[in-house]
């Protein structure tokens, strides 16, 4: 096929900076598009944050009502998974779950680079969020974090039970990571391989042509499950953010 | 065999990981809606754990996605 489904992933300088920044070391820094896109995440997000609550207005405004719907539904996600001593948290998960919202919101557009397709991008979201916990766990219990491995049992299980807890807590950045960045790179990849379906088939003159509204009619049910999978894909980054706080705060004995 | 051929057939092959994550997404929200229908006023309860079940079930597919890009693109 002509058109590579992956050319959309590739991170360039953006065509009115060619020149890099600055240097460190070796390495030249350039404007990417990546950094192009996060910023107008960053700004719009901010923009709609302040602007639709600066006003504080009793009967709120469609704008304002969404603002509000965020803050509680962050909320009572924080409440649910670690309680009250996890409002602690609050700023850093709504940040990510705004930001990652946003970030893949804006990659639906046509015209987009998806931030959140980036691997770099995720796993330093993941970094922050991972880091937080380990630093939050010592702090609190001290040594008594690594009790978080061990489960109440007889020795002839637990021994193997703590190598395999301490796998899957090793496992959790790359599976955190990996999710939000497999999806996105998944479902886009996805829309432009139906699209290059649509160009080959409209170029095929004759009953082809007809034939090019089916993979269109398939992209228009595709964009539609994006949108659900951008929700659904910062819902659960966000709720798996919580959990893993929740358990450096209480280790066991929340549930 | 060639090897870029071998990695190639390798890729397709990590993709049959998704036939595991299609069945457990499937059971999770099957029994979710089974039991909701059940017992309506617990199902808004147990949400956020239907959607951990359903991140848990199609990670173990994206780790055949990972396998498949390792080989594809190293």
């Amino acid at each position: 096929m002509a058109l590579n489904p992956m050319e959309q992933f590739e991170v360039r300088p953006v065509s009115w900076a060619q020149a890099p920044l600055f240097h460190i070391g070796h390495y030249s820094i350039y404007f990417t598009n990546q950094a192009l896109w996060m910023l107008v995440v960053v700004i719009s997000l901010s923009l709609f944050l302040i602007l639709s609550v600066n006003k504080g207005r009793v009967v709120p405004t469609r704008a304002q009502s969404l603002a509000e719907l965020s803050y509680e539904f962050v909320g009572g996600m924080i409440d649910m998974t670690s309680g009250p001593a996890g409002f602690r948290f609050f700023p850093l998960i709504f940040t990510i779950f705004m930001f990652i919202l946003f970030c893949n919101g804006f990659g639906l557009l046509p015209i987009a680079f998806t931030v959140t397709s980036q691997i770099a991008i995720t796993f330093f979201l993941t970094a922050v969020v991972i880091l937080t916990a380990i630093v939050t766990g010592f702090v609190r219990h001290g040594f008594g974090f690594l009790k978080l491995f061990v489960i109440k049992a007889p020795v002839v299980i637990m021994i193997p039970m703590v190598v395999l807890e301490f796998i899957s807590f090793c496992a959790r950045p790359i599976s955190l990571s990996m999710r939000l960045f497999a999806n996105m790179l998944a479902g886009h990849t996805m829309l432009k391989v139906m699209a290059g379906f649509v160009i080959s088939l409209g170029a095929a003159g004759g009953a082809y042509t007809v034939l090019a509204a089916a993979p269109e009619a398939l992209i228009v049910g595709l964009t539609a499950l994006e949108f659900l999978v951008a929700f659904l894909q910062a819902y659960v980054f966000a709720i798996l953010s919580c959990i893993y706080l929740s358990e450096a705060l209480h280790l066991h004995d929340n549930h | 065999m060639d090897v870029t051929a071998a990695k190639q057939i390798g890729a397709g092959l990590a993709t049959i990981a998704f036939v595991g994550s299609g069945i457990g997404i499937g059971v999770v929200f099957g029994n979710y809606i089974s039991g909701a229908l059940r017992n309506p006023g617990a199902a808004s309860t147990q949400f956020t754990n239907l959607y951990i079940g359903y991140a848990l079930c199609e990670l173990q597919g994206l780790f055949g996605l990972l396998i498949a890009l390792i080989l594809l693109f190293t």
